[in-house]
């Protein structure tokens, strides 16, 4: 707001677009120097991707303070561009207009923690500050970690801390944050009640931080706000006078993070957090975790789409339309954005296989024994390809050909031009698992238990041999290969020799593509589990029960993994620990796996509909 | 005459108008090592060191260094298998158990390898290095419990086949992997009492310098009801090489001092011998193991 108090002429009216790429849609937010405002980012005319628009209103009448105070929001932005962590808003964008700047960062679902505090009947439970407490403890270690230069927030507050709709926090607001330099004196920046004293002498050190976030927690425990407090007067308010409900472990944790003296507060960050779980293991909170405030009523479609029979496959996305075969036979196009139709391709069979879009044109098999070609705008046939059986295997492109397997016992390679055979490779049972392609191989499974890998001439280079039905689809990363069996195992192979590295054991068979990202595996089995396991030692790091089967593959998403599960529900679990975010029931089992792009998730489920979700 | 052809038709020596990295020549062969010669055959060379040292009256440390290299008919997979092996527990039984740690371990693998490696007709492996290896270790520790009640050792041990290294790890004896621009990195955890303390926060790292307790351990082969080795697989280091050694030498010689021996001395037996030698000169206060792997080609 600016000192006339103009507001409402000063701010921008919804409607309005900025550099001629963002539509503005509501303010938000109204800050100390201008407003925070959600618009959509019209860059991306299929998709709704919504930005927050951050703006900095300089009408300071002195030069030099004017100066200062777009270095200072320039900083802002300098800084958030090098930072890179899930509880930091991403900066997509910077720029100046007139007697403006501004900041377009990552809109974040969710409400800020004073609101929450506000919003609340009664206290929050200690369960719930405790997880947002060891999240922050991450974000902090991140941030006082930086090289070269630790960054030391000096703002930690409810206001500054965003609860997203998965009940994560993200911390936002880093205008003051600063890079500290050993020995250098700062201003006091910060707000009054939640600052330590050190930092009212012009000190800020990573300690600082610590306090303000022991002050946080103390907040959202007690309900009193410490800006109505004299300063540093936490020890006349005990948190378990106000709420009695708070264990003695966690008012101890929070007691010497509010420390007066710099020397008697945690250490570190990483201190702090290992002294939160601990509290959280030995009062049995860790296990009661709440699996988030929010999420209950705030998973609702975005859209829902409904065709004429079961959707039993995978949805594959390519220029803002997502493309999903059913059992009705249908190829269907529906818009990313909306969930409108656009076109479907009719085939004479269930159509399970989730499609491959390559150069403008969708390929997908289809229980009518084909391979069918069809362009992705137009929805018209450019060719099909006939096999000996049922086509349930996904068609992987790569190197100018199309791979796939068929009930007919061949892996087919056509090339993806010309539509014609360059070679089919025999196996003595139905190919159902997709073809992987790496390491100049191709590696598939079949329905007697071989698991092949092929050269690009179609000569088998080796072969391995599971007890039963390996209809999971491969995944070949580093020197390793990945794949589950209807033996009850996962495996990991030598993806040179096919020489068994590690297995794991599964409650029971497996038909799941396995996913991977940095070194953990997740997959799922017959047994209702999902599983992650460590890529390298093959130790299992969680396991979460669904109702039953889980049939459909994980994805892993940022840190999140979701899965379907023929119990109907889609599940978004926390990738590191597997615990729940949030779950989505649908009406009917869900064999296929979801695909999640530009934070929607996509998912069919054998109620006819496919469903768009917020991730 | 095509030589003149094409020498006329050869195009001027392009501008070098684009800078790429930000990194010089010399910082990029650092660190991807030398322009090293090609080598068609990829096969594994390995050398090792051992001393009592200078404060001791036994040799309670073993070490076990196998390398095969097997080419032709189109089938060549390097295959190698490394292990050192500290032992305690009086009245010579930590030499014995050591010394069953290495001969039990490698005997289990190897017979498992045989028919694989050396049939007329290769047999393929029915189970994973993981479990051959574990197999192996739970063999060895019932041994040493049987033979030689009391005792312990540490086990650190390398199976590689072909590009993987499956790493078997008990105590605090320890493997790291060297690149060639000289970082290393410790890829075993110590099962030392020290150590855990330091992991929860109850020691300093000065404070674990000095702890009077430095050598007691948590996890033992051959010791305890629980049977809990580290067992796990990664690529084997393009360029590099992998060490293991007992606390004789990570004990008393600087990581910085290890990396700089290892980088300076090209011979590998060389190497192994300095690497003794610097850990000697530090006073030798514990018996010193060393063994030092390459993948050539």
């Amino acid at each position: 707001m600016d000192e006339d108090g103009n507001t409402p002429r000063r701010q921008l009216q919804s409607g309005a677009t900025l550099a001629q790429r963002y539509l503005i849609q509501e303010v938000i937010g109204v800050g100390g120097m201008g407003s925070v405002y959600r618009a959509r980012d019209l860059h991306f005319p299929n998709v709704v991707k919504l930005v927050a628009v951050k703006e900095m209103v300089n009408l300071a009448p002195d030069p030099l303070v004017r100066q200062t105070i777009v270095q200072n929001f320039e900083r802002e932005a300098n800084l958030l561009a090098t930072l890179n962590h899930p509880s930091i808003p991403r900066i997509y964008d910077y720029f100046s207009q007139d007697d403006r700047s501004y900041l377009v960062l990552e809109f974040i679902h969710g409400k800020d923690l004073e609101a929450i505090i506000t919003d609340t009947d009664g206290f929050l439970l200690e369960e719930q500050a405790l997880t947002w407490g060891i999240e922050l403890c991450d974000v902090l270690s991140y941030l006082h970690g930086h090289k070269p230069d630790p960054i030391i927030f000096r703002d930690m507050k409810p206001s500054n801390v965003m609860v997203n709709h998965n009940g994560d926090i993200i911390l936002v607001d880093f205008g003051i944050a600063k890079t500290f330099q050993t020995g250098v004196k700062g201003t006091m920046i910060g707000t009054e009640g939640y600052s330590p004293p050190e930092q009212y002498r012009g000190e800020a050190t990573p300690l600082a931080d610590i306090y303000a976030l022991g002050a946080t927690l103390h907040h959202t425990l007690t309900r009193r706000d410490p800006r109505l407090e004299p300063p540093f007067s936490f020890n006349e308010r005990p948190i378990r006078k106000m709420n009695p409900a708070v264990s003695p472990e966690l008012e101890a944790v929070i007691n010497t993070a509010l420390q007066y003296n710099v020397e008697d507060r945690y250490p570190t960050a990483g201190d702090m957090k290992e002294a939160l779980l601990n509290a959280g293991r030995k009062t049995g909170m860790l296990t009661r975790m709440p699996t988030a405030s929010l999420q209950a009523s705030a998973v609702k479609p975005l859209w829902t789409f409904s065709c004429e029979d079961e959707i039993r496959g995978t949805p594959a996305i390519h220029r803002g339309t997502v493309f999903i075969g059913s059992y009705d036979n249908n190829l269907y196009a529906i818009n990313a954005a909306d969930g409108k139709f656009q076109w479907k391709y009719p085939t004479e069979g269930g159509v399970v296989t989730r499609p491959a879009v390559f150069e403008d044109n969708v390929y997908f098999g289809s229980e009518d024994r084909r391979l069918h070609v069809v362009g992705a705008r137009s929805g018209k046939v450019v060719w099909t390809y006939y096999t000996e059986g049922p086509v349930r295997s996904s068609p992987r492109i790569a190197e100018g050909h199309i791979f796939f397997g068929s009930d007919d016992h061949y892996l087919h390679a056509v090339n993806v031009n010309t539509g014609r055979a360059a070679w089919k490779f025999e196996t003595t049972f139905p190919v159902r698992s997709t073809p992987f392609v790496a390491n100049e191989l191709v590696y598939v499974g079949n329905e007697g238990g071989d698991f092949y890998a092929v050269d690009f001439r179609g000569e088998m280079k080796w072969r391995f041999q599971a007890k039963r039905a390996v209809t999971s689809s491969p995944i070949a990363v580093g020197q390793a290969v990945y794949f589950g069996s209807m033996d009850n195992t996962l495996y990991a192979l030598d993806a040179r020799s096919g020489w068994i590295v590690w297995r794991f054991r599964l409650g029971k068979g497996s038909i799941v593509t396995p996913a991977l990202a940095e070194n953990v595996i997740v997959t799922g089995a017959a047994d209702g589990f999902i599983y992650a396991v460590d890529a390298q030692s093959a130790r299992e790091l969680w396991r979460f029960r669904t109702d039953h089967q889980v049939s459909g593959s994980p994805v892993i998403y940022r840190d999140s993994v979701y899965c379907g599960s023929v119990d109907g529900q889609v599940y978004c679990l926390e990738y590191r620990t597997g615990r729940l975010r949030w779950k989505f029931a649908t009406k009917g089992a869900i064999t296929g796996t979801p695909l999640v792009y530009d934070d929607i998730v996509y998912i069919g489920s054998t109620d006819h509909q496919i469903y768009a979700l917020l991730a | 005459m095509f030589d003149f052809i094409r020498r006329m038709f050869r195009k001027p020596p392009q501008q070098e108008t684009a800078t790429t990295a930000p990194l010089t020549d010399e910082q990029l062969k650092s660190i991807t090592g030398a322009p090293s010669v090609r080598y068609d055959l990829q096969q594994l060379v390995a050398a090792c060191g051992q001393s009592i040292g200078k404060q001791r009256d036994l040799n309670e440390d073993s070490l076990l260094a196998f390398t095969s290299t097997l080419a032709g008919n189109g089938n060549n997979a390097p295959f190698g298998l490394y292990i050192v092996a500290d032992g305690m527990g009086g009245h010579q039984s930590g030499e014995v158990a050591s010394n069953i740690a290495i001969r039990t371990v490698s005997g289990s693998v190897l017979r498992k390898f045989h028919p694989y490696l050396f049939n007329l007709k290769s047999e393929p492996l029915d189970e994973s290095l993981q479990e051959i290896v574990q197999a192996a270790m739970a063999e060895a520790h019932r041994i040493i419990q049987r033979e030689a009640p009391g005792s312990g050792t540490t086990l650190t041990a390398a199976l590689i086949l072909g590009q993987q290294m499956t790493i078997a790890h008990m105590g605090d004896s320890r493997a790291y992997m060297c690149y060639p621009d000289g970082r290393m990195e410790l890829i075993t955890r110590d099962h030392s009492l020290v150590k855990r303390l330091e992991e929860l926060g109850h020691l300093s790292a000065v404070e674990a310098e000095n702890y009077p307790h430095r050598n007691v351990l948590y996890r033992a082969l051959g010791q305890g009801e629980i049977f809990e080795p580290d067992i796990f697989t990664i690529p084997f280091p393009k360029g590099g090489s992998l060490m293991l050694c007992s606390d004789g030498l990570w004990g008393v010689v600087s990581e910085a001092e290890l990396s700089r021996i290892i980088r300076d001395t090209p011979s590998l037996p060389r190497a192994c011998q300095k690497l003794v030698e610097a850990a000697n000169a530090a006073g030798g206060p514990d018996n010193i193991s060393v063994a030092l792997v390459q993948l050539m080609g």
